[in-house]
């Protein structure tokens, strides 16, 4: 079921729209926050509340691949390993990666922690290898910020949504 | 060199409003609310020659001109879905210059009378997107977008959307449907959207760094703005250089800078001093451009001319050490995974270029796989629903043009 706070915050996306299944990306952010992914019973709850079918609203969340129909880790690693970034290392860095956690492209660590997705350019090329932990960028990555970044998200030191990472290094 | 968009490299906290405004932000939107009329503003525009920076280069006045005067509501929408590989140039307007997008938004959505317009920013853009919420909120608490603006009964409503990873809701139409709750799959034109666009209703779609324009176009006029760039590409363009050069960035230049200025001055040259082997002009939507492109000048004109387009501009250098045969595989994955599936032979034909790619990568190509490859683009090229389907040939036709002979390399051991 989605909490109160959950709907209250889907009425306030109603308001900025004519209609409400426009709402809907929005509203399926929300309701994946509760597992980390979209429940069956989440879909209808969204649908319920923006008066759709639940078919639709699956079809929808399926097409978007932000939106995950599986379990996944606890933190979802986007790291980019599209042409601008492979041209600057990036291959050999996701390799790097995967092997510090023990996991292959698209699989979730042993402990639920982390699972990593190889991504499609994130708008970033210029300052690769990077990659996005649960949509936060971190950028200009080497091996040792890497440990700091994995540490910190184990420990707790780093949580994304407060993690500002945008740096005023531009020339 | 003087910025017009990347101000906010002269000018520091230039994403504060009170910094924003001491640099003469809103001036040109006080000035169209209060003392313009809507025709007047999208004149300017037209004498201006600002072409649209999200792609096609199409005239910005001319496209706003389109907006039928007598149906209301009206929309202006803005692409921010920047998810074209070698692209992260809106990126850096939205978060470091938000305010400039913000007028810029506000003075398209006055010129077509429009009262709402929705910034669409990729999915991904979830701190970019914050940022832009924050500036947008700075302007609304001062009131320069709201109710019955400067006291005149013009009221203005501007929006974010952020979508959920798709590559395709970067195309107009499909960016609607996305906007609509509906699968990012793209519409059927004629109608186009400047009659029936959103919610049905007249809709300007423009790019992040087309709007980002208008704001110094309204302050400084149309002929200040063509001295910059050349006569048929007015202005200057934000080029994203990445790849194989030194220093990839953002580098905003008057259109009709020539590619070895990019490359060489600004961008360093090559990594460890290599050759230059080949120019991605547009991403990995462009026909790829051969090292000898290296003088061309980037305009939509000459970048055409040369064999290639200019696009969104987003610069990626390969040099001698690339592999032709890796690229062209990376750059057609993209495109199989980014398909909508809408129609056939796109989501069929990626597929197959990408098995093909991949066999002959293995080495388990023949010669004759050369020539089933570009059989394949034959399929593609001009049937398929939108342009996703013409970009995702583009690497393979371009590269076996330029490159023939790693091709033939990598299939002789298996000749017939
Ligand atoms: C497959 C595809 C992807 C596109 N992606 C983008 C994009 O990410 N951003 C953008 O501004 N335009 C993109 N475009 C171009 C838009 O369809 C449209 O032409 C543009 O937003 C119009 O704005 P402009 O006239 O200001 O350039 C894309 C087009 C296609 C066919
Ligand atoms: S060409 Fe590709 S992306 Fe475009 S409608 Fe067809 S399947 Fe979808």
């Amino acid at each position: 079921m989605l909490s109160a706070a959950a709907r209250a915050e889907i009425e306030a996306h109603l308001k900025k729209y004519p209609t409400k299944r426009s709402a809907i990306i929005p509203a399926l952010y929300i309701a994946q926050r509760a597992h980390g992914y979209l429940t069956p019973e989440a879909i209808r709850d969204v649908a319920q509340v923006l008066e759709l079918e639940p078919t639709e609203v699956r079809s929808v969340a399926g097409f978007y691949s932000l939106f995950y129909k599986e379990p996944v880790g606890k933190h979802v690693i986007h790291f980019c390993n599209d042409l601008p970034c492979a041209l600057r290392g990036a291959d050999e860095f996701l390799k790097k990666l995967c092997a510090r956690l023990g996991v292959e492209p698209h699989g979730t660590t042993g402990d639920g922690m982390f699972t990593v997705e190889p991504a499609m350019c994130l708008a970033a090329c210029d300052r690769a290898p990077l990659m996005q932990v649960d949509l936060d960028y971190f950028e200009n990555l080497t091996e040792e910020k890497l440990d700091e970044i994995l540490d910190g998200f184990r420990t707790g030191t780093i949580q994304t949504d407060a993690a500002s990472v945008i740096k005023s290094e531009l020339a | 060199m003087e910025h017009v968009i990347l101000r906010h490299r002269n000018i520091p906290d230039l994403h504060r409003l009170e910094v924003y405004q001491a640099h003469g932000g809103y001036e040109g939107w006080h000035k169209a609310v209060t003392e313009m009329k809507p025709d007047a503003l999208i004149d300017l525009v037209k004498a201006s020659g600002l072409r649209g920076r999200g792609g096609a280069g199409f005239p910005a006045g001319l496209k706003w001109s389109f907006i039928p005067k007598d149906i209301f509501p009206k929309y202006v929408v803005v692409n921010a879905d920047e998810s074209e590989p070698g692209t992260f140039k809106d990126r850096e307007i939205i978060e470091r210059n938000p305010h400039q997008l913000i007028e810029g938004v506000a003075l398209a959505c006055y010129a077509v009378q429009a009262g709402t317009g929705y910034i669409y920013l990729r999915g991904e853009f979830k701190q970019p997107a914050r940022i832009l919420q924050k500036a947008l909120d700075e302007a609304r608490a001062a009131g320069l977008i709201g109710q019955n603006l400067f006291g005149t009964n013009y009221s203005l409503d501007i929006q974010l959307h952020l979508g959920a990873g798709a590559y395709i809701c970067g195309e107009e139409t499909a960016l609607l449907e996305s906007l609509e709750g509906k699968l990012g799959q793209p519409r059927n034109r004629p109608p186009f959207p400047a009659l029936v666009g959103l919610y049905s209703k007249p809709t300007v779609i423009n790019n992040v760094e087309t709007l980002a324009n208008v704001p110094p176009i309204a302050l400084n006029g149309a002929d200040w703005y063509k001295k910059l760039g050349t006569e048929k590409s007015p202005g200057t363009k934000v080029f994203c250089l990445s790849g194989r050069v030194n220093r990839p960035g953002n580098y905003e230049l008057p259109l009709g800078t020539p590619f070895r200025v990019l490359i060489e001055d600004l961008g360093g040259g090559i990594i460890g001093g290599k050759a230059l082997k080949g120019i991605l002009p547009a991403g990995a939507s462009a026909l790829i451009l051969p090292a000898s492109a290296i003088d061309v000048p980037m305009d939509y004109e000459s970048v055409a001319a040369a064999g290639s387009m200019l696009g969104s501009a987003s610069i990626i250098v390969l040099d001698e050490t690339v592999d032709i045969l890796w690229a062209t595989e990376k750059m057609v994955r993209f495109f199989r995974h980014e398909s909508c599936g809408k129609c056939t032979p796109c989501r069929e034909g990626t597929h197959w270029l990408v098995r093909e790619m991949e066999r002959i990568r293995r080495g388990e190509g023949k010669p004759q796989d050369i020539d089933l490859l570009l059989d394949i683009t034959k399929n593609m090229s001009g049937k398929c629903f939108c342009l996703l389907g013409d970009f995702a040939t583009s690497s393979i036709v371009s590269t076996i043009k330029h490159f023939r002979g790693e091709y033939e390399a990598a299939t002789r051991t298996n000749g017939q």
